[in-house]
């Protein structure tokens, strides 16, 4: 390990950081999955979006963080409350919120929590399988080397990758185009 | 050099699991489409807290160059943009056939 490349200001109050967010987090899923009205699901899945953005941060991941934030928080949530608005929420307030299999889903969700639960507890030679990695590094060129391993020819080996994606999102905009005629 | 305090990846892990159970959770009950496809969009956000964790945890043993994780949750993003899109293009194209927006009434396909 290179001492150089540890920065020379450690973080501080990362254990309190950590756990102020990560109860943002978990609260804002409870009120997402709990709201009768889906404008305040929106609502607390914008809370929980802005405190994993902060997470990103403290993951020395500034460029991931900044696409969290206008991305997600601020274009694809602005999409899903404009198709709140259109269609009508009145109606499906006063309607039961949570359907018939829903004993069954939660089962299925406990057992999965049973899987995580078993995996991450699990030991090789007295050590979890996901033990250190704290070293960390300084953020400032962060956006250039994500951007070399998108863009350079050299160094990039997600290229092709990217370019496919953005087919993927040309896509999308015509299959939206369809979806949303008067007519279908 | 660190204390005991520290976060470590497990940490991560675990949150981005109970968001995960939280998305499937919302997934599994709720029945209004809107925020089962809200649910989606905190399963992808689980997923790519993790990807994130373990972006540091790989440029902790590889180097700073070593931001995969990073680089592939910039794709789920894209991912999640265009599920948003074409779902929610769906979502409106059904209700204004159907006038409702709860999933157990979609059983146009349903032999």
């Amino acid at each position: 390990m290179n001492p150089a490349a540890v920065p020379a200001n450690p973080p501080v109050a990362t254990a309190f950081f950590f756990y102020l967010l990560a109860a943002v987090m978990i609260i804002g899923g409870i009120l997402v999955i709990t709201r009768k009205n889906a404008v305040h699901s929106a609502m607390a899945l914008i809370t929980t979006l802005l405190a994993q953005a902060a997470l990103y941060l403290m993951l020395y991941a500034p460029f991931v963080a900044g696409v969290q934030i206008i991305l997600y928080a601020g274009g694809i949530m602005v999409l899903f409350l404009f198709v709140i608005m259109l269609i009508s929420i009145e109606r499906t307030q006063r309607e039961r919120q949570f359907n018939k299999q829903w004993l069954v889903g939660i089962a299925a969700a406990a057992a999965l929590g049973g899987l995580f639960i078993a995996v991450y507890t699990t030991t090789t030679s007295g050590r979890t399988l996901f033990p250190e990695g704290r070293l960390t590094y300084p953020e400032g060129d962060n956006t250039q080397r994500v951007a070399a391993l998108l863009f350079d020819r050299a160094t990039g080996t997600y290229m092709f990758a990217f370019e496919i994606a953005s087919l993927l999102l040309l896509v999308a905009i015509i299959g939206a185009v369809v979806m949303a005629k008067k007519r279908i | 050099m660190h204390a005991m305090l520290d976060v470590s990846t497990l940490h991560y892990l675990v949150l981005g699991a109970a968001l995960f159970l939280l998305g499937v959770i919302g997934v599994l009950t709720r029945r209004n489409v809107v925020i089962v496809l809200m649910s989606i969009e905190l399963i992808l956000n689980a997923v790519n807290l993790n990807l994130v964790a373990f972006s540091r945890y790989w440029q902790g043993i590889q180097g700073p160059g070593a931001l995969h994780g990073q680089v592939f949750s910039i794709f789920v993003i894209t991912d999640a943009a265009a599920e948003a899109a074409v779902g929610l293009g769906i979502l409106i194209a059904f209700f204004r056939n159907k006038e409702t927006v709860n999933v157990d009434e979609v059983n146009l396909l349903k032999w």
